[in-house]
């Protein structure tokens, strides 16, 4: 079985997700960044659970695949209106939080 | 047996009750009373069903005693009825739950139901029933509507609490609560003087008895655990078990049953404690009819069937000698007399009441010291009818014929024409306590007659007879008075009242005239507050009959007045076996219904009413004697003095003690509690002052102001952290696991 193979295809796109979420300075970029990662989770929970003959890892999969669903969806409606608000999709311009 | 199981519901319902139209009265459409009502009503319903099961118990434990007595052996015991093989032991119904352990000694709270319990629950239920709708009118527009209400609720619940209970300890809470109440609705009126006394009077009063009950309960406890070797008890059934037992010594007993006697003294009204009763009618009518008639004044005649036993063997009431003496009979020989005597004495129609029941509990107390359990609660539960029936009647003259007056002699006579209902029902009751046949009063005053001679105590035959002359004699009068001859009361009574009430009417110079008149004359037990209530509620002028509200109690208690006695009138004799307790009990033995003397006593009781008819009715005899001999003229000043009782108690024995008392108070305050009280001043402020500068300045706001900066300090510090800049906590983030992931690298 070539786990190998998939746990790196995994780490690569894992990386590019974290690269893109920390590099990207457009709000949509970053979120589809955080799908490649949730991606490359999927992409282990599969692997593993075919290296053990098991069901369980494509079930996980199936439900994150659900949570994705779900966060894009709130993430988009909350660019959305950061969008109508300040007219600017630009994550940096996002820093009512500060302390 | 869902009622018998569940008759702890019956005190519970009112309680409830008192706690909503205490705390939410108000605000119900009719102030509270009509929550009152209902809670009274469910505990009656649940107070039949128990009587009905309690006696459908008796009656299936009898015939499966029947048929086993008659399959088994011959030499088998089948008890004291065992010719009729109807003696089955028919245990009491207990449930109880703990109330509080200590040092091994388990105090309960608990039901306990047996004949006695049911009979007297049903009692309690149907008149405080019929007191709460009758009250709605009666009170109606009353200033502390609800209050009174809350009240009764509060009393039912305690009266009930006191009648389930299964140990003595819960029957002395019961026995002081309802005394409470009794103390709240005398002083229902306290803005005057006169009623906020009659109050304590009665609270003050019955205290002295309670005392006794105090130290009977305590020795109840000590009664037990001398016949139980160390296991003492405040249980009914237990303490019922230890006097009859041989382990006890008799003087032991003997001192329970005193002190346990002078507890019914005090609370029954027997002489010498009476004389708080009369002084009660200062509360409104209901109360009187439902607290000091039917139900708490026959709280002792109640304690004294419970706790039989004791009183039977301590003193000695199944074996009389020296002629059949002993003090509880003796006490209430005494007050069926007095209490008797000063009925002819009084105008005020409650107190003639009052007196008359002080008399009626005497014949109660008398039964049981002459053994005659059955007759005492037969009275008990007769009694309770006719009596209310004749307070809720003099409540309905005052209300609706004379003014809110009670006295006969001025406002009152000739009611009969204007209220017929209430004449009747009125009558009905007065013939059952003079016990005239085949009413209420006749089946039950024959029983305790009858069954004094067949225990061997024939002067206390001849002391009921003449109670029984006097009873009818007095309520002649009373009902003379009250509904015949010319009506009394005058135009005045409501011309004044309307000026109470503040509304004027048209035609001042008239009642200028008559108010002139009105100036002195003073209306007992009512104030400007109820003539003002009574304003309001628009009717006619002139004596006229009460609404149903007020008749329709009246009916339900004449009915039981006439009916009640048939339940042991020869040939039924259901009271006995049904109500009779068999566990734990004395082996009293009832006499046989006696023609002779029945017929003997309703011939007295006639006399009574023809004497009384002839005297006051007809005018002969010898009148006014009291003005021509001195000697009848003391007697009934000695009467009217309610044989200086009262000046005994409050001028000798108070006045003497009270100076004395007083002084050594006020030398213990002076010198004593107040150089206490000015050396702690002193030492608390300057500990005040030692604990202000040091330990509050100092200690306490330093710590505060230090905790307070270092917070600071730190979240400035920590803010500069939050830069508000998603992908700087992001980085963090990922800088966070990495250090994590190679943390577990390095150490696994």
């Amino acid at each position: 079985m070539l786990l190998n193979q998939f746990l790196m295809l995994s780490a690569f796109l894992f990386c590019t997700g974290i690269y893109g979420v920390l590099t990207r300075k457009h709000t949509v970029l970053v979120l589809m960044s955080i799908e490649l990662m949730l991606a490359a989770v999927n992409i282990n929970l599969v692997a593993f659970g075919a290296f053990h003959n098991s069901v369980i890892g494509q079930v996980f999969a199936l439900f994150v695949l659900t949570i994705a669903a779900a966060e894009v969806g709130v993430g988009l409606a909350i660019v959305l209106l950061i969008y109508r608000n300040s007219h600017s999709a630009d994550l940096d311009d996002a820093h009512a939080l500060k302390g | 047996m869902f009622f018998l199981d569940h008759a702890w519901l019956v005190p519970l319902i009112p309680a409830v009750s008192f706690v909503v139209i205490l705390f939410f009265g108000k605000r119900f459409p009719q102030k509270g009373s009509e929550v009152g009502t209902v809670a009274v009503g469910a505990s009656f319903l649940l107070a039949c069903g128990t009587l009905v099961q309690w006696i459908k118990r008796v009656q299936d434990a009898d015939h499966a005693h029947g048929v086993g007595a008659a399959i088994g052996a011959l030499g088998r015991s089948v008890g004291r009825l065992g010719a009729e093989g109807t003696a089955a032991q028919v245990a009491p119904v207990v449930h109880h739950l703990t109330w509080f352990q200590n040092a091994g000694v388990r105090l309960t709270v608990g039901v306990q139901i047996d004949g006695l319990a049911s009979i007297v629950m049903f009692v309690v239920t149907l008149v405080s029933l019929l007191v709460h709708v009758y009250s709605m009118e009666y009170m109606r527009g009353d200033r502390r509507y609800t209050h009174f209400y809350a009240a009764l609720s509060l009393f039912t619940a305690s009266m009930l609490l006191l009648v389930v209970a299964d140990n003595t300890l819960q029957l002395l809470v019961g026995w002081e609560l309802v005394g409470l109440c009794s103390f709240m609705l005398i002083g229902h009126w306290w803005e005057e003087k006169p009623n906020s006394d009659a109050a304590l009077k009665a609270f003050l009063t019955t205290r002295t008895g309670d005392i006794g009950l105090l130290i009977g309960v305590v020795m109840t406890y000590w009664l037990v655990d001398r016949a139980t070797g160390g296991h003492g008890s405040f249980n009914i059934l237990a303490v019922n078990q230890a006097a009859s037992s041989s382990k006890v010594g008799h003087t032991l007993v003997m001192w329970t049953a005193l002190a346990l006697l002078l507890a019914i003294i005090g609370k029954s009204g027997q002489f010498p404690l009476h004389t708080w009763l009369p002084d009660a009618m200062a509360g409104p009518t209901p109360v009187s009819a439902l607290i000091h008639a039917a139900t708490m004044v026959v709280a002792g005649v109640y304690m004294g069937a419970r706790l039989y036993p004791v009183f039977w063997h301590g003193l000695s009431i199944g074996t009389p000698g020296h002629g059949g003496l002993n003090a509880m009979a003796l006490i209430g020989g005494i007050t069926v007399i007095i209490g008797a005597a000063l009925a002819f004495v009084q105008d005020d129609i409650k107190k003639v009441l009052a007196y008359s029941t002080i008399s009626q509990l005497g014949y109660m107390v008398m039964a049981l010291g002459v053994g005659a359990w059955t007759a005492a609660v037969f009275h008990l539960f007769t009694h309770a009818f006719f009596k209310a029936d004749l307070f809720l009647g003099a409540g309905s003259v005052s209300h609706s014929g004379s003014h809110h007056s009670f006295d006969m002699k001025k406002d009152m006579g000739g009611l009969k024409k204007y209220m017929p209902k209430t004449y009747a029902t009125f009558v009905i009751g007065s013939l059952a306590l003079a016990g005239i046949f085949p009413l209420a009063g006749f089946w039950s005053k024959d029983e305790i007659l009858v069954n004094a001679g067949h225990n061997g105590y024939q002067a206390f035959v001849v002391v009921g007879l003449v109670g029984a002359f006097m009873t009818a004699a007095y309520m002649t009068r009373c009902v003379y008075l009250t509904f015949h001859g010319e009506y009394r009361g005058s135009v005045e009574h409501e011309l004044a009242e309307v000026h109470e009430a503040e509304v004027f009417a048209e035609g001042d110079e008239l009642i200028e005239h008559h108010l002139a008149e009105e100036q002195d004359s003073f209306v007992p037990g009512f104030g400007p507050h109820a003539a003002a209530a009574h304003g309001d509620d628009g009717h006619g002028h002139g004596p006229h009959e009460s609404n149903g509200f007020i008749t329709m109690p009246l009916f339900v208690l004449s009915f039981f007045a006439v009916f009640a006695g048939f339940i042991n009138a020869p040939g039924v004799e259901k009271f006995e076996k049904w109500f009779q307790p068999r566990v734990a009990f004395v082996d009293v033995s009832t006499a046989k219904f006696s023609v002779i003397l029945a017929t003997i006593s309703v011939l007295i009781a006639l006399a009574g009413i023809g004497v009384g008819y002839a005297y006051y009715w007809l005018g002969a005899g010898p009148q006014r004697l009291t003005d021509r001999n001195p000697l009848a003229r003391s007697l009934k000043h000695f009467l009217v003095m309610k044989y200086y009782l009262d000046v005994l108690y409050t001028d000798i024995i108070v006045g003497s003690l009270k100076g004395a008392i007083a002084d050594g108070v006020y030398w213990v305050n002076q010198h004593v509690i107040d150089n206490v009280l000015n050396y702690a001043g002193r030492g608390a402020i300057g500990v005040g002052r030692f604990t202000y500068e040091y330990i509050d300045q100092r200690g306490v706001d330093g710590l505060v102001n230090g905790l307070a900066n270092v917070t600071g300090e730190a979240g400035g510090e920590v803010r500069r952290v939050q830069t508000g800049r998603l992908q700087f906590y992001a980085l963090i983030l990922v800088l966070a696991v990495g250090l994590f992931a190679l943390a577990l690298w390095i150490f696994t």
